[in-house]
């Protein structure tokens, strides 16, 4: 992992800290008026620097509506959420930003850029930290793209690429950054048992080695095992908190 | 490109492969830009027509004041003015010669039939410093009685007739029921007031239009003795005249108040502005569309990066991007389909239609300028883009 890039080298940074993530007394509702929902119900949970954290539970549990609470791309409507140590709730957009580009985002969807190559999109995930050298940016998007078999597909558009190297493209652009925290969601969902442990070895790998954090929202029981942490959420509650 | 546009930026210049990946929307937004830049090119070419045809009257001139009536928005138009101001404004110091000018419309149908309009302008054959210097040798010619100047750009006259004109054979025509020889040609060039000029005597043209007599001509033309101070005249014979039935401005100013008045408020002005301002709004409506449905189309993408921390700057970035590029590509057809038109219109027209480069230069700029309008409003469409709802 020696070629992914520390571009916020200069952010101030407690990644290896104990609890980058801690969730206190969290709740959020959807709608307004009469149609307003809760989707989450005083919710407390901290998460240990550099583990892999999977939530679990049935569609509709609030798992991923806390995965985008956590991720800075919602606002914290009532309770507290602090990443790295620092409140979101109440947090200034660019505060909230600042925050996301410590972060990496595996989605369910690649959505990667149809207009860019392989290569162009994983290097959209250090672009963001500002200019530098390209050749640098370069060499690192190779590498990683390298490490997750797709070293002769550099320049091929994602039209071009099947839905498991689109993924895993996507997995690139995530971690291209050296993030200090990853969230995913179904990150494997559309990737073989070879491909899906790769990136799930790649990850546990960057928790060992650089104190990056996952937290992950998946349904695959091939992966349950390699977590640190499973929590179950149901109708918006955690219901279950087990460490393996 | 791609790598010199990403030295440029400093950034991979994803507006630029945006529009190559769709190929057939970047050659509909060309298309577009192209077709809004020769609206634009063409009503500016025929408003910058317009434009000089209304000076070349006054070009024809070497003077320094003009007194017209009151109600002479334009070298045609307008009531007489009494020639006895001609006497009285030499009376004003720092005046040195008058010359009356009668000007009017008249048709002259020729043997096969076809008919043209003519500006006939009736001076003194003896005061040939009043015209301009390419004229002035000309002029004595027409002291012989019923004789005339013919302008060589006259439309509708047959070419074989014109080329008689040109070679310097006098030919006879009939004009107001009065023969007139041609005995020589000028060169001015039709307008939109008439297809071309006729220069005569005065007193030719008192026998052309009967009607007219010599103590009212269209205006009165002055000049200042050398080193006299024109704007002081000019201030004094406003004092002399009554200023409720006669203006006197300076020949400069005048050619400039003809020039707006027909420009902004006669119609043929206003139709050749609003069409300028048609073929902006349509450009900026065809790049908008093109921009905002680019954007539209992209939605997901722009979340993902706005989720990866990529601020609103980056995206109002790439669709400024997009829409320079398009202006800088519509442009090269458009200025390119213009330049052939002009060549057409103006053969077929006489108009002096010419492309120069400043209106290059403020088409071109205004074209960046639209197309960069359009991007910002189509930017507005990324505030709804979501990062949240990627999940």
């Amino acid at each position: 992992m020696a070629n992914v890039m520390n571009v916020h080298s200069s952010v101030p940074t407690d990644a290896g800290s104990r609890h980058p993530v801690a969730i206190a007394g969290l709740n959020h509702w959807f709608g307004e008026g009469e149609a307003r929902k809760q989707v989450i119900f005083d919710v407390n949970m901290r998460i240990e620097g550099g583990s892999l954290t999977i939530l679990m539970g049935p569609s509709g549990s609030g798992k991923t509506t806390l995965l985008t609470l956590a991720g800075c791309l919602r606002d914290v409507q009532e309770g507290s959420v602090k990443m790295f140590g620092q409140e979101l709730y109440g947090a200034s957009e660019r505060e909230l930003v600042a925050n996301r580009r410590r972060m990496g985002f595996i989605f369910q969807a690649h959505n990667l850029h149809e207009s860019l190559t392989a290569t162009q999109n994983v290097m959209m995930g250090l672009e963001v930290h500002g200019r530098d050298d390209r050749g640098r940016y370069l060499e690192a998007s190779h590498h990683l793209l390298g490490l997750m078999g797709l070293g002769d597909r550099f320049d091929y558009l994602p039209s071009n690429l099947s839905g498991g190297q689109k993924q895993r493209v996507a997995v690139a652009r995530a971690l291209v950054g050296n993030p200090d925290i990853v969230f995913a969601d179904e990150p494997t969902a559309a990737l073989d048992k070879d491909s899906g442990g790769r990136v799930i070895r790649m990850l546990k790998r960057l928790g060992a080695e650089r104190g990056t954090t996952t937290v992950m929202v998946t349904h695959d029981n091939r992966i349950l095992e390699l977590a640190d942490r499973v929590v179950t959420l149901e109708d918006g509650r955690v219901v279950d908190d087990s460490a393996h | 490109m791609t790598n010199a546009l990403a030295r440029v930026l400093g950034r991979l210049p994803i507006g630029w492969l945006q529009l190559v990946h769709s190929k057939t929307r970047l050659a509909a937004a060309v298309a577009g830009v192209a077709f809004a830049n020769v609206l634009v090119f063409v009503q500016l070419g025929i408003f910058g027509a317009l434009s000089e045809t209304i000076l070349v009257t006054y070009e024809l001139f070497d003077a320094d004041i003009l007194i017209s009536a009151n109600d002479a928005n334009t070298f045609l138009e307008g009531s007489n003015v009494a020639r006895q101001r001609t006497y009285q404004a030499l009376t004003v110091p720092g005046i040195a010669a008058a010359l009356p000018v009668y000007t009017a419309l008249t048709e002259w149908t020729q043997d096969d039939g076809n008919t043209s309009s003519l500006q006939v302008i009736g001076i003194d054959p003896g005061a040939a410093r009043f015209l301009r210097q390419d004229l002035r040798e000309r002029i004595p010619e027409l002291a012989i009685l019923n004789t005339a100047l013919l302008d060589v750009n006259t439309r509708g006259v047959d070419a074989e007739l014109m080329d008689t004109v040109k070679s310097g054979r006098s030919i006879d025509f009939e004009l107001n029921g009065r023969t007139i020889t041609i005995r020589g040609a000028v060169s001015f060039g039709g307008g939109f007031t008439a297809d071309g000029y006729l220069f005569v005597s005065d007193q030719t043209f008192l026998r052309i239009f009967q009607k007219r007599i010599s103590g009212a001509p269209d205006h009165i033309l002055l000049k200042a003795t050398a080193g006299a101070g024109v704007a002081a005249i000019v201030d004094q014979l406003n004092l002399i005249f009554p200023r409720d039935n006669l203006r006197v401005r300076t020949l400069e100013r005048a050619a400039q108040e003809d020039l707006a008045y027909q420009t902004t408020e006669r119609p043929i002005g206003l139709i050749f502005g609003f069409g300028v301002v048609i073929g902006v709004i349509v450009g900026i409506v065809i790049v908008y569309q093109v921009l905002s449905t680019d954007v539209a189309d992209h939605m997901r993408e722009y979340a993902t990066f706005k989720a990866i921390g990529y601020r609103q700057r980056f995206f109002l970035g790439i669709v400024l991007e997009e829409a320079v590029i398009l202006a800088l590509f519509g442009f090269a057809p458009g200025i390119s389909i213009s330049w052939f038109i002009y060549g057409v219109l103006g053969q077929k027209s006489g108009l002096p239609l010419e492309m120069s480069v400043a209106t290059a230069t403020m088409v071109l700029i205004g074209t960046i300028l639209a197309c960069t309008f359009s991007g910002g409003i189509a930017t507005r469409r990324l505030a709804s883009a979501d990062p949240a709802d990627l999940f």
